[in-house]
């Protein structure tokens, strides 16, 4: 009785998270001229509310769940829909990363968005962004869900093509918006099957009715599949990801938020919340390790050639992310969502590191022209050492537990998995210390007007570098690997989540606490050889990337990101560019202008002949009217 | 029965008198071309209805035909201001109140 009260009590405030941001972005719309510099306080206060909201419900909700309808959204025959929030333990954890990290994210745009014409429209879309995110996270339905999902889509189209006079951003922005549609689409036709299937699209109904479902069902795999991929279009995997390092077009602020730590997790988030299901159609899990694994490796070797400091940042994200859908598909939804965070943390650091680095070079992003920047911004340089030491996996770094809780998880399924995975993991360290010391050592490259204006950035900027850091460095002990620790707190926090697709998952054989060991040890090492590797090539062989004409071979397929982008306009632009030529010529010009033309026709011809009665006498005119009424009234008493 | 204080007898007559009054008014805005003259003619028509609706409320000893006639007053008044106003403004413009010459609008 006393946990219902408590429950109830958590309702008022769990309303107030989304509205927050919402007021915030009606403020920042309608009054933004007015509060000019004033506004970056108005936006980031609302995410503070929403954050502190987050934790008020986080530490009241004591293992149980939040789950209310605010009203009857569509109502049609047997289907309802209700607009509802649902806020367990897997979504308290998103709320708390995303207004967390929102709040960090806004407090240093403050700094680094100063100058910008735009400063107020600038955090009234980022508002926009955080409270289509939190529906998002809250939705207790897929069709709310799904309003968030489409609305994060909208914010990141507006922020990426941010600085819309140039056209190359106008057309990266257009490029993610359409991108994403196709996983969308996906999206779509998935939460229409479910509607048709189970009647319902409540996150709870649905997996109450899932009991009598056979594993590998054809429905269920049709639907999980679907879904599946509009997770590829918004986590950016294999087939759609291209969108994500032309998304870098938007300020590095939006980059952080938006295309590192949180929207970009929604795919992620969206498996996680219907674990049951895709954990009842192991076909889909199968090929979404696939999907995952593939395009870890994939982008993590075009991170390696890669010169502009953001797309490398990019490409590693996309690297990132495809390994935590390897952990989906091996079943591990909480080593997935653990790394979701800690990835959140140092990814947010790096984007915000390497902004403050763009910030010190006055715009530049080319890592060739850096270098040696590690006396003159000490403080960027050791935040973005220690986020780089964490995607890195160096103990005892965040993203050495995440890391090696999938490698483990990895290693328990299939050898070649791991194997696999641990090579993407090389390869990033590999490419991330490549980007440090070219970045922080060696020798100035840049112009002498350059040199001149380096400093470190305001206090709005470093503190949340700060704050971040200290998450990177701290944030995995939450997922403490079994040797070390007898309770993985993330785990047993989320457990009422997964439970019941995990009493679906045939458990492979415990690790021993030797193998851990070992793998732990072969994951240090092994990441240790990379970084002595871009070391040795790096800064005492001072390799300086050369110029994309005097690569050949395959360095430049790489270099060139494997062509991907000029074959998807090949095969798909192209063609819909000539199909869309052919049906200007056959339907638009011959049908539709015929009888748009024919309509215009009729009516110019009966007007030609009409309007001979238009004679200019009045006299006539006055004999019409009369002799007219008289025929009407003759007509009438003849009827 | 006296004819004046016999209402069936007389209202026949009054009858007669507005048709006439109406016809009157009808052949002048057909026949005449001093735009003046027209609208003395439409005045008359109201006049020749308003005739029509006096003795019919007589007739049926019901004072609403005689309300109504006030309401058609009112809009005489107005329209013969309105009228006059734009004969004014013709008059000016074409040196000419002669309908035969306002013939610019056509096709």
């Amino acid at each position: 009785m006393d946990n219902t009260m408590n429950l109830l009590n958590l309702i008022t405030p769990s309303m107030m998270i989304p509205i927050f941001p919402l007021l915030g972005f009606l403020i920042l719309s309608f009054l933004g001229k007015r509060l000019g510099a004033f506004s970056g306080w108005v936006a980031s206060m609302a995410i503070l509310g929403s954050f502190l909201c987050s934790l008020n419900i986080f530490l009241g909700l004591d293992g149980q769940q939040l789950n209310y309808t605010i009203f009857k959204w569509i109502s049609a025959g047997d289907l309802q829909i209700e607009f509802g929030f649902l806020i367990d333990h897997l979504s308290i954890i998103m709320l708390l990363v995303v207004t967390g990290i929102g709040f960090l994210i806004h407090l240093y745009s403050m700094g680094y968005m100063h100058h910008d014409e735009g400063f107020t429209r600038f955090f009234s879309y980022l508002n926009l962004f955080i409270f289509f995110m939190l529906l998002l996270v809250m939705g207790n339905n897929y069709a709310v869900m799904f309003i968030g999902w489409e609305g994060v889509g909208l914010c990141s189209y507006l922020l990426i093509g941010f600085w819309f006079k140039n056209q190359a951003y106008n057309n990266a922005a257009k490029k993610a918006f359409i991108m994403n549609r196709i996983g969308d689409l996906g999206f779509l036709i998935g939460i229409f099957a479910l509607v048709f299937h189970f009647g319902t699209l409540d996150f709870m109904d649905i997996q109450n009715q899932l009991v009598s479902f056979e594993s590998n069902a054809p429905v269920l795999i049709f639907i999980t599949l679907m879904l599946f991929i509009g997770a590829t279009g918004k986590s950016a995997q294999l087939p759609l990801y291209t969108w994500l390092p032309d998304a870098m077009a938007g300020p590095t602020p939006v980059s952080a938020l938006i295309h590192a730590a949180t929207m970009v997790t929604a795919g992620i988030y969206m498996i996680c919340r219907s674990n049951l299901l895709f954990a009842l159609a192991p076909f889909t899990l199968h090929i979404i390790l696939i999907v995952g694994i593939a395009t870890s490796l994939f982008a993590a070797i075009i991170g390696i050639k890669q010169n502009d400091i953001k797309k490398i940042l990019a490409y590693s994200t996309v690297s990132q992310l495809g390994l935590m859908f390897a952990a989906i598909g091996l079943g591990a939804f909480e080593s997935s969502m653990l790394h979701v965070m800690t990835h959140a943390f140092f990814k947010a650091l790096l984007f915000l590191g390497a902004g403050s680095v763009i910030h010190a070079m006055g715009g530049e992003q080319d890592i060739r022209k850096m270098g040696g920047l590690n006396k003159s911004i000490k403080l960027t340089f050791v935040t973005f050492l220690i986020a780089t030491l964490a995607i890195s996996g160096i103990f005892p770094f965040a993203g050495f537990f995440s890391k090696d809780e999938i490698l483990a998880k990895a290693f328990e399924h299939n050898l070649l998995v791991w194997a696999l995975l641990s090579i993407s993991s090389m390869i990033t360290a590999f490419y991330m210390f490549r980007l440090l010391f070219l970045v922080f050592y060696g020798e100035f490259r840049g112009t002498e007007e350059q040199y001149k204006h380096l400093h470190e950035s305001p206090i709005s900027m470093t503190l949340p570098l700060m704050v971040l850091a200290v998450l990177s460095a701290f944030g995995g002990f939450l997922g403490l690997p079994a040797v070390l620790s007898s309770t993985h707190q993330l785990s047993e926090f989320l457990s009422p989540v997964f439970m019941a697709s995990k009493s679906l998952k045939v458990e492979a054989h415990a690790l021993t606490h030797e193998q851990e060991w070992l793998l732990m040890g072969i994951a240090t090492l092994a990441a240790l050889v990379s970084i002595y590797y871009a070391f040795h090539l790096y800064m005492k062989k001072k390799v300086i990337p050369e110029n994309e004409e005097a690569l050949s071979g395959l360095s430049k397929w790489v270099a060139n990101k494997f062509y991907v982008d000029e074959f998807y306009h090949k095969v798909i632009v192209n063609p819909m560019l000539i199909l869309s030529d052919l049906l200007l010529v056959l339907i638009d010009k011959l049908v539709i202008d015929l009888l748009v033309n024919l309509t215009a026709l009729i009516v110019d011809s009966t007007g030609r002949i009409y309007r001979l009665i238009q004679t200019g006498s009045t006299g006539f005119y006055l004999i019409a009217m009369v002799l007219s009424m008289v025929i009407v009234m003759f007509i009438q008493i003849i009827l | 029965m006296n004819p004046i204080t016999n209402p069936e007898s007389t209202t026949n007559w009054y009858l007669f008198l507005s048709c006439l009054l109406f016809s009157i008014g009808v052949m002048g805005v057909l026949f005449r071309r001093n735009a003046l003259i027209i609208l003395m003619c439409i005045e008359l028509m109201l006049n020749a209805v308003n005739l029509l609706l006096v003795s019919y409320s007589a007739y049926a000893g019901n004072t609403d035909g005689q309300t109504f006639v006030f309401f058609i007053m009112v809009v005489a008044a107005a329209e013969v201001a309105v009228g006059l106003a734009l004969m004014v403004s013709i008059y000016r413009n074409i040196g000419s109140i002669d309908i035969q010459s306002l013939n610019k609008l056509k096709w």
